[in-house]
Parts: structure tokens; C-alpha cells; sequence
């Protein structure tokens, strides 16, 4: 009888990427419901923006470049890279920032250099920074969360207000929209003011921002699910973490009202999005474990620096790009001690 | 000096397999039978191949060598039955090529007649070593796990080396295969007779059988035998059932927490490793003196109806096993050599079974599904959480596919045991150990290449200087040749004047002594 003639190994693969990626998606939804009910509907046009503006910039660009669209569409990195860089964007941004941002992300920063695992940047990053310099004033349409202030505004307002620019009867984009906690910070350090003042404003809750702090509370239980189900690896996201909360920390004791705290820099903004999901994407993060050590405490040490005396409130998309550049080098000197070989 | 741990060490990387080994485990081990015609390879070892020693009509009989070694690295052939030599040829042999070797052709006459009734030896530890060497040599013995290494050069551990632990590899981390542990639990008294004859051999100060802890039954039969012999010197440890901790430096590694050196032997951190199959026939061969014409096969897989272990003379037909078993279930769809993980595919099974095959698996197309399409690497790293050698492979994939063959090395390509471990979980499905395979041979091709094209211009350098060298011969030969031509014009007045001066001298000389004699004479006459 005759056979085919097959490579080894021989058992079934046991990962796949289409899983891993539908895996990290998962592990966004606590997330982004949380986002959904604290900043209203605007968060859903920006996630149907995002994904659609990726796939269609992801098949459009496959079948440019005569790779297998099915199979491209089908490995998921497009939807996730959109859902990343929706969950970014102010909420009540008007529709194409959405759609620069995740063109720029799939066309330039994928596509154009080579598709899935040969990106040097992590694309949903890029689309952020490209938007957030290009323009800082629809980057900061942010409402107040819901429980502060006015209420949200309903589906029709918000429909109309992203996708024709019409503010509802009365408004101004000043009044539906607020400063985001770290944003307050940074202009009350800017005036003098003391933490202890700053957080007086309704805009902070017990940790982080009011709504903040649950958002990256929901971030950081999908991340421990991810990690729990071996999806990430603990190196990235305990250094991001821990090198955030270690560098905070000498601050804020010796100046507790020039600084802010160690758990404010934890629970606001996107530290946990970032630790968990943006950091840890593998095409562009470090990937030995002793590296991904570093590239995670220098992703760390960048937010704090670029949050604290920096031009941005946030800092976590810059930090993310500078390290991607760092990645290969670093790869290269933490390189794991081969069997059998002695320390090198 | 090595010691042994009292609890394994965890290897690094590794898998957790389904074992699979029970399937074949339900039915005891028997013999299979000896088919019409057996097609016995010539090199079933790593070394040079065997001579044959036969041609075509001689008859032969059971355990007469029918191809001796050819060097001290090889091993000599044996017939694994009495009949007639059909042919002295190239057929196809069982290797991941499928190419042709060299093979003798036995028909069996049915009789399975010695050629030389076995003598065998009551004591073999009284024997010297190089004895006991030398038999098992001349059985034609090699390493049983897998790699077929000629056993009786790892018997020799070399002047000034001393062998302070030898580890009997009785792990058998590969799924399905189960022929060490049938051959464990059915001889036990054998494997370790066989053990202690080695130990014997090597001067081992110390013996421990590594075993997977997922073998109870095989760890009760060695431990029963063991009491039978009362040697306190051998040890039993059980090692956390992981994939690959079979492979020989991981074995080591989980017993003594040693790591045998990069491109290194075990010897070299005082370590010998024997697969536990291979001790067996080292009992048979040196207590009863059999060689090594028959090995345990494992037959299993969802592409077998009957699963078992089978004890089988070694060129043996595929199909012929396979029958034995209750032939095909209709689900097959891939027959392997070896274990799902580094075995390899063979075409046919008309193919023979050698000293090496250790297992012959026909899977379904579920059990080993078709090669999923190659999707870019993401870099997520879980190969390298797996690499029992704490390799990249990632990193190596990367430069192996951009052909980068220095980077390659300089991320250690060549400790990389060809485990699959990277490939089974890659979630791109990339045929990671093919890109390593493939990246070897290149540089090995390189390597060759290079030593050859460092031969041609050494070889170039040295007709240029002989050439030189010519030259300067020539033109000295010439100046020499000159200078003669030249001598008898210049030198002829030398000579004369030479001539003249030279009698002109004698003459004086005469002149001198004459007047002397007169004198002398006169003298004398005055007295």
C-alpha cells in the first residue's frame, strides 16, 4: 500500500493564530462594554468605523498585493487592530478620524510593510500617534463619563454629531464634552494645584478617573483571563505595571501633592489596555522572556516620564512606539542561555 | 563528578503529550512470523555501511553474518533466518529520502536453522571488557532507541575517561511507541542482566534506569529483577512523564541536573547513555551469544486494527506486521516510522524493518491531519517556551528563511534536537523543524564546499610554488650548466700555470730528496 509523504512532526498543531486573536478580542469585551456605558454611543460608531475601515483596508490592500484575502481577513488581525484603535479615540470624535487613523494603521503601518508579523510598529499605535499630531482638538472630544456632569447624549444626538458635525439644540462642544482625568491633571499641575485639589473634581473616583478606574479594572480582568489561558505571557504586562507603579511611587512620596499617585497612574487612562493588549502585541514587542522584561519596564518608565513632565496627558501610545524600535536590540542582547552552552 | 538528584530536574521547554501507549500495551508481546522473503539493508547504523559477505544462490543460515563492518565506526549484518540469498542489490530502504541501499535478499527455507549453534557464557562478569567489546560488536549491535550508533564503540569509553554513571534510557517519551516498556515488563531479568554486563563493560561506578513515571508496571518488573540480582549499585528513577524527556541530554539533565556540553558526548561530564532495548541485546548477545537479528516493534495507531508489540526478525516486510495486526482499519491515511513527533513518513510498507525501527504507526487522517497552510510568524514566542534546548525558534525560522546561515548559527541552530516541539504549537502552522533541516544541510553543504574549495586552492598554492620552485630549479640547473660551459675556456690557463707549478714542484721535491740520499749515502760509506 502506498502513502503520502509528510513532514514532521505529525500530531495536529494545537494553536492557531485566528483562535489566539479571536482569544485577545474576547478579552476586550469587559472592556469595552465598560467603555459603552460610560461614554454612551459614540464608542460603538468609532468600534463599527474601526473594523469596517480595517477589513475593507486590509482586503483592499491583500488583493493589491496578490496575497490570499480569505486567509488574511480570516487570521482576525485586522478586526483586532481596529478594535484596539477604537477603543483609543474620543468617543465623540467626528467620523473620519476613526477612518484616517485605522487606514494609516492597516495601509501604512501593516500593509506597506510586508502584513501580519512584519510590522515593526504596532499599527493601532501608529494610527493613534498620526491622529493625536495631527489633530489634537477632535483627539480630545471626550464626554464626561456617565455619573459626572450632563448626561450622555442619546443615539440620534451622537449619530448626528459624528457623522454631520451637528450639535444637539443648545450645545457647545464645550459643554458635552470634559477634560479626561489625566488631562485635569496635567493642566492643574500646570496651575500649581495641589493633587489633593485636583482630585477634588468629580472627574476622579476612588483610584483613577470616576468610570476610568472600572474601565481599566474590566481591561485588567480580560488581561488576567489572557493570561490565565496562556494567550499573553506575564513579562510584558507585570513590567509595564511594575515599573509604572515603582517609578510613581518615590514621586508621590516625597511630593504627594506635586505628583500623582501610584494607583491614579494605574487606573487611568490607558495603562491597562496598554499593558495588556497594546504592549503585548507580539509582532512588534520583544520576544525573549528576559526581554520582554525590559521592553515592557521601558514601556513603563516612558509613560510615567511622558504623563509627568511630557506635552500628551497619556503617554502609553508613544511609549509602545519607542520600545517597538528598541524591540530587536533588545531581542538580540537577552538572548536565552542555550542548552549546554555556559553563560555567555 | 556527576550525582544523581534525589528528585528529577524539571528539563526546559517540553510538552504534554497524550501518551497513547496503552492501545498497544493490551495485547502481551509475541513473535512475529518470519515472512517468505526478508530484505536485510546493509547500513542500518550510523558509520560506514557493512560489506556484504554473500551472493546471490548461497544459502545461509540463521545468524551467520552476511556483511561485516567496514570500519571501527560500523556494524556487521547478520541472517535473520536460514534460506537461499536472492539478490545483492540496491532496494528501497526505510529513510525520510525513500531512497535505494544496498540490501541482501533472503528467501527463508522455513526451517530457521542456525548457522552455528550460540555458545554462550555462564559469567560474563568475570569477563575482561574488551571481551565482552568484541561480542558485542561482532553481534552486530547498535543504539535500539533510534539513532543505531555501533553499541560496542559507546562500550568503550576511552583511556583516562571514566565512566562514573551510566543511564539506562528506558524514558520512551514519544506517544504511541511502547516497545521498551513491553520489553521491560516481559523480560525484566534480561534488560537487567543486560545492564549490569554493561556496566559491567564501561566500569560504570554508578547505574540508573530513567524511566517515565507513566510506566508503573515497567518500574515493578525492573524493580522485582533488580531485587532478584541484589546489585545495589543500580538505581530506579522515575522522571516526570514531559516530552521529549526521553532525548539523551535531557534525560541526563533530569537525573543529575548535569547539561552535557554543546556539541558534546555525555562522556564528557562522565555520563554513558544506553537505551534499555539495546542492554537486552547485549545480554542475549554476550550471555547467549545471539546476535542481533530480531528487535521489538511497536504496531500501533487508528490506522491498525489490532494494535500490539511485536518481537520481529529484522528485514522483516511492513505489510507482514501489519497483517499480524489485524491489518489497515479503513481510517488510515499515513504510515510513520518512529513516533508521531520525530518519526518520519514512509511511502510504501512493502519497506523492511531494520535495527532502528522502533515503531511503525498507521494514523488517521484525525490523529495526523493533512499540513495546515503557513501563516507569517507573529513572534509570540510559545516555541521558544516549548525548545527543550531553550533555543529562539522564531528568531531561528527568521533567518533560516532569509537564508542568513551566519545569524542562524549565532542563535545556536545546531543545538536545535529536531524535537517538533516549536512546530506543535506554532499558531501559524509554520513547518518550523523543516526550516531548521533545511538551514543544516545548507551549511553543511557550505561547509563541504568550502573544504573543497580550500583543497583546490591549497592544491592551486602548491603547484604554484612547485612551479616556482621548478623555476628556480631550472635557472640554477641553467647557471650551473653555464658556469661548466664556461669553466674549461677560463679555467685551461688555471690549469696549466696549476700544471706547470704543480711538476715544477715535484721536481724540486725529487731534487731535494736526492741530495738528501746523496748525503745520506756518503755518510754511510764514510762509516
Amino acid at each position: 500500500m502506498e502513502f503520502p509523504a509528510r513532514p514532521s512532526p505529525h500530531l495536529p498543531v494545537v494553536n492557531d493564530v485566528s483562535r489566539l486573536m479571536r482569544q485577545v478580542m474576547l478579552a476586550l469585551l469587559p472592556g469595552m462594554l465598560a467603555m459603552l456605558w460610560y461614554f454612551g454611543w459614540g464608542v460603538l460608531f468609532n468600534l463599527l468605523l474601526c473594523t469596517l475601515t480595517a477589513l475593507a483596508a486590509e482586503a483592499a490592500m491583500l488583493q493589491f498585493r496578490g496575497k490570499g484575502v480569505r486567509t488574511g481577513l480570516g487570521d482576525g488581525s485586522a478586526l483586532l487592530t481596529g478594535l484596539l484603535l477604537a477603543l483609543s479615540l474620543p468617543p465623540l470624535a467626528p467620523w473620519w478620524i476613526p477612518v484616517i487613523g485605522t487606514l494609516f494603521a492597516i495601509v501604512v503601518a501593516k500593509q506597506l510593510y510586508g502584513g501580519l508579523g512584519y510590522n515593526p510598529f504596532n499599527p493601532a499605535m501608529v494610527g493613534f500617534v498620526v491622529l493625536i499630531v495631527s489633530f489634537p482638538l477632535q483627539m480630545t472630544l471626550w464626554p464626561a463619563p456617565r455619573g459626572v456632569g450632563e448626561a450622555l447624549l442619546p443615539f440620534a444626538d451622537t449619530l448626528r454629531l459624528v457623522f454631520a458635525g451637528v450639535l444637539p439644540a443648545g450645545e457647545t462642544l464645550d459643554s458635552i464634552t470634559a477634560a479626561t482625568p489625566l488631562d485635569a491633571a496635567k493642566t492643574g499641575f500646570g496651575l500649581f494645584d495641589t493633587w489633593s485639589e485636583i482630585t477634588a473634581s468629580p472627574l476622579f473616583g476612588a483610584l483613577g478617573g470616576a468610570g476610568w478606574e472600572w474601565i481599566n479594572a474590566a481591561y485588567l480582568a480580560g488581561g488576567l483571563w489572557m493570561l490565565r489561558r496562556g494567550v499573553i505571557q506575564w513579562q510584558i504586562p507585570v513590567a509595564v505595571l511594575g515599573a509604572l507603579f515603582v517609578l510613581s511611587n518615590p514621586f508621590f512620596a516625597a511630593d504627594s501633592d506635586g505628583f500623582a499617585s501610584p494607583l491614579f497612574h494605574l487606573f487611568s487612562g490607558a495603562t491597562m489596555l496598554g499593558a495588556f493588549f497594546i504592549a503585548t502585541d507580539p509582532v512588534s514587542a520583544a520576544t525573549t522572556p528576559r526581554g520582554r522584561l525590559w521592553y515592557g519596564a521601558g514601556i513603563g518608565v516612558l509613560v510615567y516620564l511622558i504623563r509627568t513632565w511630557g506635552g500628551y496627558p497619556d503617554g502609553v501610545a508613544f511609549a509602545v512606539l519607542l520600545m517597538n524600535m528598541a524591540a530587536p536590540t533588545i531581542d538580540y542582547y537577552t538572548r536565552p542561555r542555550v542548552f549546554g552552552h555556559r553563560d555567555s | 563528578m556527576v550525582k544523581l538528584l534525589d528528585k528529577p530536574a524539571r528539563i526546559p521547554g517540553g510538552l504534554h503529550l497524550d501518551a497513547h501507549k496503552r492501545e498497544s500495551l493490551r495485547q502481551p508481546l509475541q513473535a512475529a512470523p518470519v515472512p517468505e522473503l526478508l530484505t536485510v539493508p546493509l547500513s542500518q547504523h550510523i558509520g560506514a555501511p557493512a560489506e556484504a559477505l554473500v551472493k546471490p544462490g548461497d544459502r545461509v543460515g540463521k545468524g551467520q553474518p552476511i556483511a561485516r563492518a567496514s570500519g571501527y565506526v560500523s556494524a556487521p549484518v547478520h541472517a535473520p533466518t536460514s534460506g537461499t540469498v536472492t539478490d545483492v542489490g540496491d532496494f528501497p530502504v526505510p529513510h525520510p529520502s525513500g531512497l535505494s541501499a544496498p540490501c541482501v535478499r533472503i528467501h527463508s527455507d522455513g526451517e530457521d536453522r542456525w548457522f552455528e549453534e550460540p555458545a554462550g557464557i555462564d559469567n560474563p562478569f568475570s569477563l575482561d571488557p574488551a571481551v565482552i567489546r568484541h561480542r558485542v560488536r561482532a553481534a552486530g549491535i547498535v543504539g535500539l532507541g533510534g539513532a543505531g550508533f555501533p553499541t560496542s564503540v559507546k562500550l568503550n569509553a576511552g583511556p583516562e575517561r571514566r565512566v562514573e554513571l551510566l543511564v539506562i534510557n528506558a524514558a520512551e517519551c514519544e506517544p504511541y511507541i511502547s516497545c521498551d516498556e513491553a520489553l521491560m515488563c516481559a523480560r525484566p531479568l534480561e534488560v537487567m542482566q543486560g545492564i549490569r554486563i554493561v556496566a559491567h563493560a564501561l566500569q560504570a561506578e554508578q547505574v540508573v534506569i530513567g524511566i517515565e513515571d507513566n510506566m508503573p508496571d515497567a518500574m515493578h518488573c525492573l524493580q522485582k529483577a533488580l531485587e532478584a540480582c541484589g546489585d545495589d549499585s543500580i538505581h530506579i528513577a522515575a522522571v516526570p512523564t514531559l516530552y521529549p524527556a526521553g532525548g539523551e541530554k535531557q534525560l541526563i539533565y533530569a537525573l543529575t541536573g548535569e547539561e552535557v556540553p554543546s556539541q558534546g558526548l555525555p562522556i564528557d561530564i562522565g555520563v554513558v547513555c544506553h537505551n534499555v532495548g539495546t542492554v537486552a541485546a547485549v545480554y542475549r548477545a554476550v550471555v547467549a551469544g545471539e546476535p542481533l537479528i530480531s528487535r521489538v516493534v511497536t504496531v500501533s495507531g487508528g490506522g491498525i486494527t489490532d494494535p500490539r508489540n511485536l518481537e520481529v526478525r529484522i528485514g522483516t516486510p511492513i505489510e507482514t506486521l501489519i497483517e499480524a495486526c489485524g491489518g489497515y482499519t479503513p481510517e488510515v491515511d499515513r504510515l510513520l516510522m518512529g513516533g508521531p513527533m520525530m518519526g518520519f513518513s514512509l511511502l510504501s510498507d512493502s519497506l523492511p524493518v531494520i535495527k532502528t525501527t522502533n515503531c511503525l504507526l498507521a494514523t488517521s487522517a484525525e490523529e495526523t491531519p493533512p499540513p495546515q497552510p503557513a501563516l507569517p510568524c507573529i513572534r509570540c514566542g510559545k516555541c521558544s517556551e516549548v525548545c527543550p534546548a531553550r533555543l529562539l525558534p522564531q528568531q531561528l525560522y527568521w533567518y533560516a528563511r532569509a537564508r542568513d546561515f551566519d545569524k542562524v548559527q549565532d542563535y545556536s541552530l545546531f543545538d536545535c534536537i529536531e524535537c517538533g516541539c516549536c512546530a506543535h504549537v506554532c499558531p501559524s502552522h509554520i513547518p518550523l523543524v523543516q526550516y531548521y533541516r533545511y538551514a543544516k544541510t545548507e551549511i553543511w553543504d557550505m561547509e563541504r564546499q568550502r573544504r573543497k574549495s580550500d583543497l583546490a586552492r591549497r592544491r592551486h598554492e602548491f603547484r604554484l610554488e612547485r612551479l616556482e620552485r621548478e623555476k628556480r630549479e631550472l635557472e640554477a640547473r641553467r647557471a650551473k650548466a653555464k658556469k661548466a660551459l664556461d669553466r674549461p675556456k677560463a679555467g685551461n690557463a688555471d690549469a696549466k700555470k696549476a700544471e706547470i707549478e704543480a711538476a715544477l714542484a715535484r721536481v724540486k721535491a725529487r731534487k731535494a730528496g736526492q741530495a738528501g740520499a746523496d748525503a745520506a749515502g756518503a755518510e754511510q760509506e764514510k762509516n
